[in-house]
């Protein structure tokens, strides 16, 4: 139960702090994101360098085994400097499909994975699924024995640029909106019959839309079980929830304290804007958002590794609702009070005000996870 | 989302039960979970059965009669003490003025006062707030005047909860004019058997007396019964303040209300179905369960803080914002439950004095407006959720 913190994770909290303010200042991480690839392959391979990819992997698959808690110390961190790099694509949501589908395989991968030469996605969302997980109509056909083919469509895959493998989700069996028969495949960054649409995302991170037109793979590409992928997927999309909403209060913490630092300094009427109460009291509020949403990812992040099923995933919406609810506001907010200076893209806070408003409509917005908890029951 | 807990807690919750199912009288089991007012006696009756298993005081050190247990462990007697419908202990003694005398007391105040509040032989009140002086406190205007080896008092007192029922009454009073207001307030212990200590009742939204206006004329109060220093009562208050606001949050009873709202919306019918599946109902639930769970993580980690000797910094306040907005939220749902059948005001029905009809409406529906109702205090009381605000403004931010 994490509401107080281990030693060691609080070292590991450090050490990525430490690391990222040295060498992930705001001006830094804007040369980074303005860049070629939209992100550092220096960055990547300190991160590996230092750990950090390796972290949440299982010891067995190559990694040092962390608990969610420290991927969440992780994520905060990461949330505080807008970290640009492929880490949720490759790491949370790449590594740990592979090796909760297929832990045999996810020992011959993840080993490249954790130190930096191999990079995934995950491409399951399609362009009117939305934030139903179970909805795909990516068709695969063929079988074990002679391989298969991939015919579809891929909406807004992280990093599905960069990943020198796509793990991408299509229909062995089962009609489009119905949870079993659908499966995970092993794709190449370079198939044939692959056409990726790359571009920037507003808060500064790398997506594509995927064509999967007759792509050919062979029958190891087959990963884990056939038609059992939607519960793959859920698991590995609600531990992500829980790195979204660690990586939003990381944020929030950040944008709470730009917004501080501004009300201290602005002055208008002869005095600096901190002394107009209505603006102190918009910033509690934005603060108090901060904390409660901070103990609840943390709480959260304790359960993810001894709760499954509808436990699970009603902690994972809670958390998630919450991050994205309270992540707009505190970003909303902090536009407000730093005045005309919120609009310009030189300051810091309309950046973190982006990347929160985008982590709400990644994975299902609050409404979604509002809805699936009354679902849930 | 339940808090996953260790063997040795899962075995210190099953004890609790044991001892609620044994020793928590089921009368006043029933009446607090309709949502009746609890008599003194009752409250009196249930706090001596505390008393006597040793589990009055969680707050206390040991030395002074605490149980030395860990912050879940406290977590968890309060949630299991709500759910099984316990009358919350009255503060005013145990939570409150306690603390002040241990820490700020001599030895005879202590030996005088400390026993009497564990069993409840005493029953405290609160004398800060007056007619002039709210979130303004430091501007109290009630006089004491030193006269021999007695403080005259006179001014009024107001919203003095439960003095109707009081023995003593922790007060601050003016004993210097000079300088700033918090720098001449005295922290005094009046006996409300005084001469001149009169109680008056204000009745309240709700239709209910539960609070009071004391006035005070000439009261003699003996110099021994003043805490600490004069003049230096303001920094004994703060000091209380801070205690009061983490027990503010009050998560164990509301979870219990929460519980108890599951049940009514699961038997009230909206358009033919369960309002607890009306998609607005639903979600604006499944909202403020949410909020309960953050507000309850946030208390469990500012208890492990203080355990671990990290003092908790402003999170008192944090915590006193939020658990009222919860407790206000849930008081909301509740009467939006009933629907129209919130509007009958039957008060006789909720109170413990032996009425037998049948409500109009079902059983549950006439306690429900009235506790909406009078739940607005609660972001009033104990320093206005706008007190709190200026004070994490200033505090945390440094604004």
């Amino acid at each position: 139960m994490s509401f107080t913190f281990t030693d060691d994770q609080r070292q590991l909290a450090d050490s990525i702090a430490r690391y990222l303010d040295d060498k992930y200042g705001f001006e830094q991480r804007n040369k980074i994101r303005r860049g070629e690839e939209g992100w550092s392959r220096e960055v990547w391979a300190e991160f590996a360098e230092l750990g950090f990819l390796a972290f949440p992997i299982a010891e067995e698959h190559g990694g040092l085994g962390g608990s969610t808690v420290d991927l969440a110390l992780m994520m905060e961190a990461f949330g505080r400097a807008l970290v640009v790099e492929p880490y949720i694509a490759t790491i949370v949501l790449g590594a740990e499909t592979i090796a909760r589908a297929d832990p045999k395989r996810a020992a011959e991968i993840l080993p490249s994975v954790a130190s930096g030469e191999h990079l995934l996605a995950l491409a399951h969302g399609e362009p009117t699924s939305r934030y139903d997980l179970g909805r795909v109509a990516t068709m695969a056909t063929g079988s074990d024995d002679e391989g298969w083919v991939l015919e579809g469509s891929k909406a807004v895959v992280l990093h599905g640029d960069c990943a020198d493998t796509l793990i991408v989700s299509a229909r062995t069996g089962g009609r489009d909106d119905e949870r079993d028969g659908v499966s995970l495949f092993l794709v190449p960054g370079d198939a044939e019959g692959l056409t990726k649409r790359a571009y920037p995302t507003i808060d500064g991170m790398r997506g594509a839309d995927l064509e999967l037109n007759s792509v050919r793979v062979g029958p190891e590409a087959l990963l884990g079980q056939a038609g059992k992928a939607v519960d793959i997927v859920e698991a590995v999309v609600d531990r992500a929830c829980v790195a979204l909403a660690s990586e939003a209060v990381g944020a929030m913490a950040a944008t709470v304290d730009l917004t501080t630092e501004y009300l201290k300094t602005r002055t208008q009427f002869g005095k600096p804007l901190g002394s107009f109460q209505v603006l102190q009291h918009r910033a509690v509020e934005m603060l108090s958002e901060t904390r409660f949403a901070h103990a609840l990812c943390y709480r959260t992040a304790g359960l993810m590794d001894t709760t499954s099923g509808g436990d699970r995933a009603r902690a994972a919406s809670m958390v998630k609702a919450e991050a994205g609810r309270a992540g707009k506001m505190v970003g909303e907010e902090a536009v407000q009070l730093h005045g005309g200076m919120g609009m310009t893209d030189e300051m810091a806070v309309g950046h973190y005000f982006k990347r929160l408003r985008l982590i709400d409509v990644t994975f299902g917005n609050a409404g979604h996870h509002l809805s699936r908890l009354v679902q849930l029951g | 989302m339940d808090v996953v807990l260790s063997p040795e807690e899962e075995a210190f919750r099953q004890e609790v039960r044991r001892f609620l199912e044994e020793k928590l009288p089921p009368d006043i089991a029933e009446k607090t979970g309709n949502g009746f007012r609890i008599s003194k006696e009752d409250h009196v009756r249930w706090q001596k059965i505390l008393h006597e298993k040793g589990w009055i005081a969680p707050n206390w050190p040991v030395e002074h009669g605490g149980t030395g247990w860990t912050p879940m462990q406290k977590h968890i007697f309060d949630e299991e003490c709500a759910l099984a419908g316990a009358p919350m202990v009255i503060p005013f003694g145990v939570t409150m003025v306690a603390p002040v005398i241990m820490k700020f007391g001599n030895d005879a105040q202590k030996a005088r006062f400390l026993p009497r509040i564990l069993s409840s032989d005493d029953w405290w009140c609160q004398g800060y707030s007056e007619p002039g002086s709210g979130s303004d406190l430091a501007s109290l205007r009630t006089k004491a005047v030193l006269d021999g080896d007695h403080y005259v008092v006179n001014g009024q007192k107001t919203w003095t909860t439960l003095a109707q029922h009081a023995d003593w009454m922790f007060t601050l009073v003016r004993t210097a004019d000079s300088g700033k207001p918090q720098a001449g307030i005295t922290f005094l212990l009046i006996d409300m058997k005084s001469p001149g200590v009169t109680v008056h009742p204000i009745t309240t939204l709700d239709g209910s007396a539960e609070i009071n206006s004391v006035f005070l004329e000439d009261v003699r109060v003996p110099v021994e019964n003043r805490v600490g220093e004069e003049n230096e009562g303001w920094t004994y208050a703060k000091y209380l303040l801070g205690h009061e606001r983490t027990t503010i949050a009050a998560v164990g009873r509301s979870k219990a209300q929460l519980r108890k709202l599951k049940g009514i919306a699961r038997a009230e019918l909206a358009g033919g179905r369960p309002i607890i599946e009306d998609p607005d109902y639903a979600r604006r639930l499944a909202q403020i369960e949410i909020d309960l769970m953050s507000l309850e993580s946030l208390v469990l980690r500012t208890l492990y803080a203080e355990s671990e000797g990290r003092p908790a910094g402003a999170e008192p306040s944090l915590l006193k914002i939020k658990g009222t907005q919860v407790q206000q939220g849930l008081t909301d749902l509740l009467m939006e439950a009933i629907g129209p059948y919130a509007a009958p005001f039957q008060p006789e029905a909720f109170r413990d004095e032996g009425w037998n009809e049948e409500p109009v409406g079902p059983d549950y529906g006439p306690a429900l407006a009235p506790l909406y109702f009078n739940w607005r205090k609660a972001s009033i009381y104990g320093g206005s959720n706008e007190i709190q605000k200026n004070i994490l403004a200033k505090m945390v931010l440094g604004l």
